[in-house]
């Protein structure tokens, strides 16, 4: 139902908007509510009981005298209802946040049901169990979300970053398709857990992955597939570029489950594993390096997210290259994986603070430019300590929540291989440097005289930026409740792949 | 398609098809062209998943009015589904790439890529 609410209420906000502007806002928010209050349900239902299945039509996914499922399901376990609690925080900021932020703009019905759209897209790919839903759903979210960063037409540079937005997501999207059609070809199953049961290393099965894991890694914007993502990051209204991001995250999401779930042991961990660590340093290291010589604030901040993927895509590299060596799998293997999933959560925070904050900026002069900002700390106080905030959190500074998922990612690498937390390190340390320059020279220094009546952000905003701020602090301060309930759980179901099969399959005989 | 020819035609004319859209999209600078090699992309992996449907001397699935006799077996339904679901998703897709190209047509005046490409770095 979870999926199903989002898509009926992104229909019928065209419907509600024709009555008057404030209900189809009463009623995008209270949607979203309640989306957000049956994820946490399901969540404790979760964290008590084990994962949950759901087929959808009938009441247990193997009927009689077959021995394979047959419908769709949607399979919950721990991951995905931690990928689902990020969608439903970030998601409800976000229309709290571009309540004010669209003041300026028309089409507020399309903009609201693309939002929803987008929404259920991306809860059907947490949610799902089956290879095919999860390309349906990749596209709902990639054609929805390519519309909104378009929206704002009037700008000569949005539909071009829509543009490579639609593009590359097309081209990842049949990507996706065509290694489904490999599985589908080889196994006559298209359901993950049974795919996973009945899943011999083959040659055409290499090819599928290598297939799965260039589609999503060009989805996610890791170098060298990044181009698109500074483009399309930075031309999006603010409150867009944040949901885009959960979005991005949602195939990180698909990645693992294919890369732990699909295939568990039976791959060949070292080599996949150092694969998915590379491209994580490369990530890390190129989209630093690029955010030092940008001018345009939300480009830097986008510089910064590939950067910051780079970091999950590392910890959880770690976590898969010692995957069938027990021994070192309970030292640190655990701790990459469960670090790499906190920082997911905590990417998904101060990147969207530092979004919003960006936004918040241009809502009120108009300019993205760093070189037109300068002073406006003294005007917007408020919007600059939340800047300042997002951007410490981003480089890993105790006590936000940054220092606690890197240092945990740190020392699980650094036991598997000291170089790569060196580099790490670096990079953090890279981090605060872009940040403070982008911060002193936008929020510092005498007033401009042309920026002298320009006021504090509107109260929405507010309202969105503060939630998260708060959020991350609270995270940083209590890190080990957040891993003893989140991120823990979810570690496990990855690397637990008899579970999830047993969920579809029954006993296996 | 029977037997007698050395190797599966439709395998190869999939294999043709996205390797001429990939070239299509990269080294294209028009963005129509470069929408034209998606819906090419888009035709050949649709025509990968009705091809690895079919068996030897099948007929439609269709229970109803179903031929019995010498020839009971079925070609695979399933990809069936899944294609007509994926070129459903593809005229979307193209659809909405098309108006974003209208849209940077109206604001460049041209629909050369080179020319819209304003951002870098």
């Amino acid at each position: 139902m979870i999926i199903a609410i989002p898509l009926l209420a992104a229909f019928l906000t065209p419907l509600i908007g024709r009555i008057s502007g404030k209900a189809r806002n009463t009623f995008v928010i209270t949607s979203l509510a309640f989306v957000g209050f049956l994820v946490i349900i399901l969540a404790r239902d979760i964290f008590l009981n084990g994962l949950h299945v759901y087929t959808l039509g009938a009441t247990e996914p193997i009927p009689a005298g077959y021995m394979v499922p047959v419908r769709i399901m949607l399979e919950v376990d721990s991951l995905s209802i931690f990928m689902g609690i990020i969608t439903a925080t970030i998601s409800l900021i976000a229309v709290i946040y571009s309540f004010s932020f669209m003041k300026g703009e028309t089409g507020h019905n399309r903009f609201y049901t693309l939002l929803l759209l987008l929404v259920a897209g991306m809860f059907g790919m947490e949610f799902t169990g089956d290879m095919f839903n999860l390309f349906v759903f990749l596209e709902i979210a990639s054609i929805s979300g390519a519309a909104l960063v378009a929206f704002r037409i009037r700008f000569a540079d949005s539909p071009e970053g829509g543009f490579k937005y639609i593009v590359v997501s097309a081209i990842s999207a049949l990507m996706v398709l065509f290694a489904i059609g490999l599985f589908y070809a080889q196994y006559n199953l298209l359901n993950i857990g049974a795919l996973a049961q009945a899943m011999q290393y083959t040659m055409l099965d290499k090819m599928a992955l290598a297939i799965l894991i260039a589609a999503f890694a060009i989805k996610l914007g890791t170098v060298p597939m990044h181009m698109w993502l500074p483009d399309t990051y930075s031309v999006a209204p603010a409150s867009i570029t944040a949901m885009l991001l959960v979005a991005s995250q949602a195939s990180m999401y698909a990645l693992f489950r294919i890369c732990f779930t699909l295939y568990g042991v039976t791959l060949n961990l070292a080599t996949v594993g150092w694969i998915v660590i590379v491209l994580g340093l490369l990530s890390m290291f190129i989209g630093v390096t690029m955010a030092v010589r940008q001018t345009d604030l939300k480009r830097l901040i986008a510089y910064n997210c590939v950067c910051e993927s780079g970091f999950i895509l590392l910890g959880l590299g770690v976590g898969l290259a010692v995957l069938g060596n027990p021994g070192a799998l309970a030292t640190y293997g655990t701790m990459a994986i469960s670090g790499g999933i906190f920082h997911m959560i905590n990417h998904a925070l101060f990147e969207g603070l530092l979004f919003l904050v960006a936004g918040a900026i241009f809502y009120r002069i108009g300019t993205r430019n760093l070189n037109e900002m300068g002073g406006l700390g003294h005007l917007m106080k408020f919007t600059s300590i939340l800047f300042l905030l997002g951007a410490l959190a981003s480089s890993g500074i105790p006590p936000f929540n940054g220092f606690a998922s890197k240092i945990l990612i740190y020392e699980s690498v650094y036991q598997f291989n000291p170089i790569l937390a060196i580099i790490g390190i670096l990079v953090s340390i890279i981090t605060l440097a872009v940040f403070m320059k982008a911060f002193f020279s936008a929020f510092t220094g005498p007033v401009l005289p042309k920026y002298k009546d320009v006021r504090e952000v509107p109260k929405s905003m507010m309202i969105g930026m503060a939630t998260l701020a708060v959020i991350i602090v609270l995270f940083g301060l209590f890190p080990g409740l957040v891993r003893e309930w989140l991120t823990d759980p979810a570690a496990n179901a990855l690397i637990n792949q008899g579970a999830y099969i047993e969920g579809i399959m029954g006993v296996v005989p | 398609m029977t037997g007698n020819i050395p190797f599966n035609i439709p395998f190869v004319a999939v294999a043709a098809l996205i390797s001429i859209a990939i070239y299509i999209i990269i080294s294209q600078r028009n963005l129509i062209k470069i929408v034209m090699g998606i819906s090419i992309l888009a035709a050949g992996i649709n025509l990968f998943l009705i091809t690895l449907g079919y068996r030897e001397g099948g007929v439609a699935p269709v229970y109803t009015h179903a031929p019995t006799g010498v020839v009971a077996e079925m070609v695979l339904p399933v990809p069936q589904a899944l294609t007509l679901t994926s070129i459903v998703i593809a005229v979307a897709t193209l659809a909405l790439m098309l108006s974003l190209v209208i849209s940077i047509y109206r604001h460049t005046g041209s629909i050369d890529s080179e020319e819209s490409r304003k951002m870098k770095g």
